[in-house]
């Protein structure tokens, strides 16, 4: 009957080979846990407490999918492949030796079909794992990409775990060239080798010298493995999954948690390591310098300084070089913004949330930037168009520097005039936004939305010159303050208003009065994009379309609307509805990349760039060949795209069309 | 006490400032109706020259009934203790109906002063003055004008440019020269450490023919590129208004205003630029001036002659391209 | 170093400007009230010579709407001492609240007062070369640099043409700020509502404004167009084509 054997071919005669074996286990867990317990405790005692504890079942479920099923990871191919052939085969070696633990000393499970199963399954995961090396080794000798840092620390965590699996695999293979059992075959991989010892000829005391020479050099890589693992790369099989344990679960991803406050009530802004919080020092060092938010960054793309997995290795980075002097709860620590993340590096973020999006432990990147920015704030520091803006912002509630009196100007021509919703009640409250409203290249598009409303039959109002800045990119700018004064007053005419749902045709807009606004009383009143509302209107049959229009478009998810807030087949059906065929962008729903505007980044100098992330986007949609129209669904998306259209020459290629100027072609 | 208009004369270096020539001629106005003499009062050092030929060989004088000139070392130089003082004892003296001074860095350091020390009404930004002896000021960048009777018995004015040309206060005579002797000059609180030049541009913009100006329209200091590119197709240079400058977005030769240089091209094309006065004066020599800007109330179309209510952003690009076309065929 | 800085309130120039029915004011009912932008850089030379040379400075304005904001984000850009004049200040003139402040600055006994060059509604001369008068010290204006040394101030004095002054002036003195050495600094709202929690304004009352020297209206009314431009409309492509016939003309095409 097939059985696993404990130690076989393991001589005895030093002692039993299981005291060597636990020994050297237990010595390289000790090392491992105080080594880890070394860099752990940097994080809660040197950064702020938080409550990341709740919900054990949603974490542990999120577990599951990214640190074992690795969802994310798979995203791309490639490396998706590679590394789920070196992740699945580890966590099936572990749990085969767990087995196998469970086995010599409990309860005898690994024996008949059960045993001949867990043969074949672990010879699979060896030749899934050897796949994967080899493929890291394309990659990381190779292909050479970007993203990664080729430095030797990954060279010898690769050559360390495939020297482990390879010690398996011999030892297994060199057992069955002596042992020739009938059921060979069920591990196949071991009985291919098995051959290639059996054709060397040479005699079995032989073969078993190998063995223990193998079995030997495999126990002692091991424990050197297990005791290096808090210090080199493969510190993530830890750090990964607590990241993903602990990841921020108490808000929705739109939205920002307020400034954090002292006992005494005193504001707290990160400008050193003791600010962030132990979750971002985790972020530090969970980091497994895969780079793939860096690849999706709209900033980095651009030439910008920022890079977020520079980011985050640069608090790892400070945490390594301070931290251990921070534990002496008086010593100065020195500040964040400034070496290694500077100023600049900051304020290039659009906070489009792609690094976010791609990270496969759930690496809060954006959060980061935010807290840090709200520093350079108090501070003052940041660059004269911004401040210009935002002291537009505080005094006219717009960043035009325009009178509030001039808000509803576009609205002079329209007949009958449209309703107020401050002195009436209004069904649909239309939040218009300020690009929307200031903006003069606009206006064609903010009328034409008025005029699709009316079509449809709905009852909707706006608020004239009451309305404010809504707010989203004032708080990731890190203005705080501005953000719950505009928050203030525009809740404060919202809550005189009677409305049954508000509108807004900017996703900027939408998310933060969806996500951020405070809810008052019980009622929390629905918050739509256009794209949703049209959606509605056309599925219940209140729009209607003449005619199919019959171009080929393409559509640009904007940030907040997709990203931020999952809305990705609203505007799709809508497309859909007035005729016209979609080709998707090869960087589309969550994988959309951004237009450059958002983070406060349309306020600022634009720097040296190589290339803006707007015209790289209009190359992308040229590139698909047969599209005509570029469809936005956001007024600064219309407003950045059509300038892309000019300065790449695309003209004669392509047109940007905002969602409202299809449906209203084909009322 | 006398019904004459006095002049406070200004010159830097040398040279009579041409806000000296716009007074005169305002004073000329408003002596018709008094009945008195203009008199255009002169302080310096060796400066006598001033008075009789203002710019060397132009054969312009200054058009005066008579010059008052006063003489001290002091004085070689403006500071604004010493020309005070001068003035003081002058006009607590002579008590004529107004005295006018030049509403700059070197007039609005004597003239409030001098309204509180004397005891004397004054009345700040007149553009102009009425046959009937009336003031007519302006204020808020322009926008509002402001009507009155010059106050009494000694009226102290500053006068911004723009109601007269400067040729209405030129003479093709010299007139009269009389010196007056003041007292002492002492325990001044006010001295002259000395003048620094300013940059020496890569180009004098009051020479170009063709400027294309940007102000606070265009936004941010990249988008001066799109400027550059029209200037360069016209045959001029980019300059600016006191925003974009004090932005560091162009250097300090290219503003143009009060501050900086006045310029008269053929051709000032204001992109952006509301037209605030400080602005407006320094351009409104020049023989065309095309506003573009998409406040249909900036006081830059009261002074264009061709205006478009356009965002600078749509024209520019859509402009070059059309000169560049123009040129090529 | 005792610094004292003078701030006033103005229309802010966004807005429409309309003449009231007296048609010797300005209509109030959409005139906004802001902080004179000269004097607000007149607040950050200040700081900047206390960050400089240490000191104490002190904000004094008008008590009018408005202006606690404007006292709160002085203190939060880093004035130590806010006060607040209050008086009837309806149809108030430069010389009138120069001789209100006079009393006041008196007894602070400055070193140096600092005050906008400016500001955009002066119809009875400058708030600063009146306060020099009144508090008899002497007045340089136009400033785009303030130095101290020992007993005086050196000052850079703005000429046309980009040309420069310096001047030496003795103690104490008022000066008229055009630019300061860097552009007013940004203060996060959040640090001026803190500052409102822990700050104070202190207040002196004046009676009676005296406001003999300011000149007395007959009327006040908008700028006329007068010969506006000629308007040209259309499209870019329709403005542009126009405005190349025009270069055309005049012979630079």
């Amino acid at each position: 009957m097939p059985e696993r054997i404990d130690f076989w071919g393991i001589p005895f005669t030093w002692g039993s080979p299981a005291i060597y074996v636990y020994f050297l286990m237990a010595l390289g867990s000790v090392i491992l846990l105080v080594r880890f317990f070394q860099r752990a405790r940097l994080w809660w005692q040197v950064g702020r407490r938080e409550v990341r504890w709740d919900r054990i079942h949603i974490r542990l479920w999120r577990v599951l999918k990214h640190a074992i099923l690795q969802v994310k990871v798979l995203r791309q191919k490639y490396p998706g492949i590679m590394h789920i052939g070196l992740a699945w085969g580890f966590f099936t070696f572990f749990l085969g030796t767990a087995l196998a633990t469970i086995d010599a000393h409990f309860l005898k499970i690994l024996q008949g079909n059960v045993y001949l199963v867990y043969k074949f399954v672990l010879d699979t995961f060896t030749l899934l794992f050897l796949i994967g090396a080899g493929m890291a080794a394309y990659r990381r000798f190779i292909q050479r990409p970007r993203r990664l840092t080729l430095e030797p620390g990954f060279t010898w965590s690769l050559v360390l775990i495939t020297l482990v699996v390879l010690g398996g695999w011999f030892t297994e293979s060199l057992r069955l060239a002596v042992e020739k059992p009938a059921w060979g075959l069920w591990s196949p991989l071991g009985w291919l080798l098995a051959q290639a010892w059996i054709a060397t000829g040479a005699a079995d005391t032989t073969l078993m010298n190998w063995h223990l020479g193998i079995w030997s050099f495999h126990l002692l890589l091991v424990t050197l493995t297990i005791s290096t693992l808090p210090v080199g790369t493969l510190l993530h099989i830890l750090t990964g999954p607590l990241n993903v344990f602990f990841s921020k679960l108490d808000r929705p991803a739109g939205q920002l948690a307020p400034i954090p406050q002292t006992a005494k009530g005193e504001p707290i802004y990160a400008s050193t390591l003791r600010d962030l919080t132990w979750k971002q020092l985790l972020d530090g060092d969970a980091c497994t310098e895969c780079g793939r938010c860096q690849d999706a960054c709209p900033a980095f793309a651009s030439g910008k300084p920022l890079s977020p997995k520079q980011v985050i290795l640069g608090v790892r980075a400070a945490l390594r070089q301070d931290g251990l002097g921070l534990l002496n709860k008086d010593a100065k620590a020195p500040f964040l913004a400034g070496e290694k993340i500077t100023d600049d590096v900051l304020w290039s973020c659009t906070t489009c949330g792609a690094c976010v999006c791609e990270c496969p432990i759930l690496i809060e990147h954006v959060d980061a930037i935010v807290d840090m920015r709200r520093y350079l704030v108090i501070e003052g520091r940041m660059d004269t168009e911004l401040q210009g803006a935002l002291e537009n912002l505080g005094r006219y509630g717009n960043s035009f520097g325009q009178s509030e009196r001039m808000r509803a100007r576009w609205t002079q021509p329209i007949q009958p005039p449209i309703k107020d919703a401050r002195r009436e009640p209004v069904e649909y409250l239309w939040f218009v936004g300020d690009y929307a409203s200031y903006s003069p290249t606009l206006t064609d598009v903010t009328v034409k939305t008025a005029e699709v409303f009316r079509k449809a039959g709905l009852d909707f109002g706006i608020l004239y010159d009451a309305e404010r800045n809504a707010g989203n990119d004032v708080r990731r700018v890190g203005e705080e303050g501005l953000f719950e004064m505009l928050v203030e007053k525009n809740s404060m005419v919202l809550s005189k208003c009677t409305y049954q749902a508000i509108v807004t045709t900017d996703p900027h807009t939408y998310n933060t009065l969806k996500n951020e606004y405070p809810v008052s009383g019980n009622e929390r009143r629905p918050v739509l994009h256009y794209a949703e509302l049209l959606d509605q209107l056309i599925a219940s049959g209140k729009l209607k379309f003449s005619k199919k229009l019959g171009y080929k478009v393409t559509y640009h998810d904007p940030c907040y609307l997709g990203r931020y807030n999952g809305v990705y087949e609203a505007p799709r059906r809508v497309i859909e509805a007035t005729g016209c065929e979609l080709i998707e962008l090869p960087r589309h729903k969550d994988g959309s990349f951004c237009c450059g505007a958002g983070g406060g980044r349309i306020w600022m100098a634009e720097g040296e760039i190589q290339e803006r992330p707007s015209e790289s986007r209009i190359r992308e949609a040229v590139k698909l060949g047969k599209v005509t129209t570029f469809v936005v669904a956001c007024p600064k998306d219309v407003t950045m795209f059509r300038d892309a259209v000019k300065t790449t020459g695309n003209e004669q290629f392509v047109e940007v069309k905002d969602l409202i100027e299809l449906v209203h072609a084909a009322l | 006490m006398n019904q004459d208009i006095y002049v406070v004369i200004e010159h830097l270096r040398g040279q009579v400032a041409e806000i000296s020539f716009v007074m005169l001629a305002g004073a000329r106005e408003l002596a018709k109706g008094l009945g008195g003499n203009v008199v255009a009062v002169l302080l310096g050092h060796n400066a006598q020259g001033l008075a009789g030929n203002p710019s060397a060989g132009s054969g312009k004088y200054l058009s005066a009934d008579k010059v008052l000139y006063i003489d001290h070392p002091a004085l070689a130089d403006f500071t604004s203790d010493a020309y005070q003082k001068a003035l003081a004892g002058l006009v607590g003296k002579d008590q004529p109906r107004a005295v006018l001074f030049g509403s700059t860095s070197i007039g609005t350091d004597l003239a409030s002063t001098l309204s509180i020390k004397l005891g004397l009404p004054m009345v700040s930004s007149c553009r102009s003055f009425s046959a009937d002896g009336k003031f007519i000021s302006q204020i808020c960048g322009g926008k509002i004008m402001a009507e009155g009777d010059l106050p009494g018995p000694t009226a102290l004015v500053t006068m911004v440019p723009g109601g007269y040309k400067a040729e209405q206060g030129q003479s093709a005579q010299a007139p009269g020269i009389t010196q007056v002797e003041i007292p002492a000059l002492e325990s001044l609180r006010v001295t002259l450490a000395g003048y620094i030049e300013p940059e020496a541009g890569d180009v004098d913009i009051a020479k170009e023919p063709v400027l294309v100006s940007v102000g606070r329209g265009i936004q941010n200091q990249d988008n001066i590129s799109l400027a550059e590119d029209l200037a360069k197709a016209l045959g001029g240079v980019v300059s600016g208004s006191r925003p974009v400058i004090d932005q560091g977005w162009l250097a300090t030769s290219r503003l143009v205003g009060k501050s900086g240089k006045h310029v008269k091209p053929k051709i000032y094309l204001a992109l952006g630029i509301s037209g605030a006065p400080e602005h407006a004066e320094a351009i409104t020599d020049s023989n065309t001036i095309i506003a573009i800007n998409t406040d249909p109330a900036a006081p830059i179309f009261n002074i264009a002659k061709y205006g478009a209510e356009i965002d600078l952003f749509d024209l520019v690009e859509v402009l070059t391209a059309q000169v560049k076309a123009a040129k090529g065929s | 170093m005792n610094i004292v800085i003078l701030v006033k309130l103005v229309p802010d120039l966004v807005e429409e400007l309309t003449v009231d029915t007296s048609g010797i004011a300005l209509d109030t009912a959409w005139l906004r009230l802001i902080i004179n932008e000269f004097d607000d850089h007149a607040i950050e030379q200040g700081i900047l010579l206390k960050e400089r040379g240490g000191g104490q400075v002190t904000v004094v304005a008008a008590d009018i709407e408005g202006v606690d904001d404007v006292l709160f984000t002085a203190a939060a850009k880093g004035a130590d001492r806010l006060i607040k004049v209050k008086a009837d200040f309806t149809g108030v003139n430069n010389h009138a609240l120069a001789r209100a402040f006079t009393t006041v600055i008196k007894e602070l006994q400055p070193d140096l007062v600092l005050t906008g060059v400016q500001a955009n509604n002066d119809l009875d001369g400058s708030l600063g070369p009146l306060l020099a008068g009144c508090l008899e010290m002497p007045y340089v204006g136009y400033l785009s640099g303030v130095s101290l040394a020992e007993g005086k101030t050196k000052v850079r004095k703005e000429y046309p043409g980009g040309l420069i002054a310096e001047m030496d002036v003795t103690l104490p003195a008022v000066l008229g700020i055009q630019a300061a050495e860097q552009p007013p600094r940004y203060v996060a709202v959040s640090k001026v509502r803190q500052v409102m929690k822990t700050s104070t304004i202190e207040e002196r009352t004046v009676s009676g404004l005296d406001m003999t020297g300011g000149p007395t209206l007959a009327r006040m009314f908008q700028t006329e167009a007068g010969q506006r431009a000629t308007m040209i409309t259309g499209s870019p492509d329709e403005v542009a084509a126009k405005l190349v016939g025009i270069f055309k003309e005049l012979g630079v095409l």
